[in-house]
């Protein structure tokens, strides 16, 4: 496999990557239901759940900054911020016997629902 | 721009629960034609599929900067996605009553990361809070135990409060080293400190470990106290992993038992 020098920005719950000396960038990965893993020194790769042997390489140039960009992209779905919510809110709960999500007067929505039911 | 499609597709379709789904007429772009479309919002997503049984997606829409808007109403329940910027199209739906059209209005405009991240930014502020009053309670004072110097000054806020959130300690523990060593530069958008959800024996988080009184300071026995991040991020985790399993069993009870 041939490695590519690219421009890599991380937007949200997508990789954006991009030619060096481009401003529009040639592609972006969506980062949900995917597995983050460290491979060897300075390399790590990313593979989706509906295609697991398929793996995205990255090599940076440093350990700590291929580190770095591992904890940055496990956390970088949209699911696991809501999961974090679900956490967070669960334990304020617990403290305080009272629903954190109550003065935003978003409790009911869906989205911050343990499982919420498929339509 | 290329687009890992099959991974966009997959989610669209796979069993995680959608925020919203429902038909809606969608504007055409050339033409003031609507056309009935199937629509599942996942996340920041959505996606519309030409039938609801369609097992790809037709297309998506990217919620992130867009305003959620009524339409005049010479269409009925009709509202506009409208993004910034000067080529960004504007996407015109239509609901099929007054009440969908207001839960979609409703749920598309929460629907951004950005939105998400700050709800959960909150929460975290607030938890912390919370277990700062605690220690204040057990008789330590309210500031952070131990000098603490941040190693990047430009470090985001919300980082640093994550950090600085002390585990619930049973009270047997004693004082632990404040280590705020932060590891580097990290996009803007992190907010948390587990791991994705990864396959493990789901099983109660187990006690934080003794810890040895390191700088000669005072052990407070029976004050929650902070914990070095990477225990406290080992706990996250495993409490993610917890709960990503108790909704997954919930989901399961929900839908009943399979045919």
């Amino acid at each position: 496999a041939v490695l590519k020098k690219r421009l890599v920005k991380l937007v949200v719950n997508f990789l954006f990557y991009f030619r060096t000396d481009e401003a529009e960038p040639i592609g972006a990965l969506l980062l949900e239901h995917c597995r983050i893993t460290k491979e060897e020194e300075n390399v790590f790769s990313i593979s989706f759940i509906e295609e697991p042997e398929r793996k995205y390489c990255f090599e940076c140039a440093t350990e700590e900054q291929c580190q770095e960009w591992v904890e940055a992209l496990k956390r970088a779905s949209y699911e696991f911020l809501r999961r974090s919510l679900i956490f967070y809110r669960n334990e304020i709960q617990k403290m305080t016997g009272k629903d954190p999500l109550e003065q935003y007067g978003i409790s009911e929505e869906a989205r911050f629902q343990l499982g919420a039911p498929r339509q | 721009m290329k687009l890992n499609e099959r991974s966009l597709a997959f989610y669209a379709t796979c069993d995680s629960p959608a925020d919203n789904a429902g038909f809606l007429y969608k504007r055409g772009e050339r033409h003031t034609a609507y056309h009935r479309r199937w629509f599942v919002l996942k996340g920041n997503m959505l996606f519309y599929f030409e039938e609801r049984e369609s097992r790809e997606p037709v297309g998506v829409i990217v919620l992130e900067g867009c305003n959620v808007e009524l339409c005049d109403a010479a269409e009925g329940f009709a509202f506009a996605i409208r993004f910034g910027g000067t080529k960004s199209r504007t996407y015109v739906l239509a609901a099929e009553s007054q009440a969908a059209m207001e839960s979609w209005v409703k749920s598309l405009s929460r629907a951004s990361f950005d939105y998400m991240r700050l709800v959960v930014r909150e929460l975290e502020k607030q938890l912390q809070e919370m277990r700062w009053g605690l220690v204040g309670a057990c008789g330590g004072s309210r500031e952070p135990p131990g000098p603490w110097k941040p190693k990047l000054p430009g470090l985001e806020q919300s980082r640093e409060r994550l950090l600085a959130l002390p585990a619930v300690l049973p009270k047997e523990n004693g004082c632990a080293v404040w280590d705020n060593v932060v590891r580097a530069e990290q996009p803007p958008n992190t907010s948390g400190c587990a791991g994705h959800d990864e396959d493990g024996s789901p099983r109660p988080p187990p006690l934080p470990p003794r810890r040895r009184v390191s700088n000669g300071e005072a052990t407070s026995a029976g004050a929650a106290v902070a914990e070095s991040p990477s225990t406290f991020c080992r706990l996250h985790e495993q409490y993610s992993r917890e709960v990503a399993r108790l909704r997954q069993d919930w989901q399961q009870r929900q839908r009943g038992p399979r045919p």
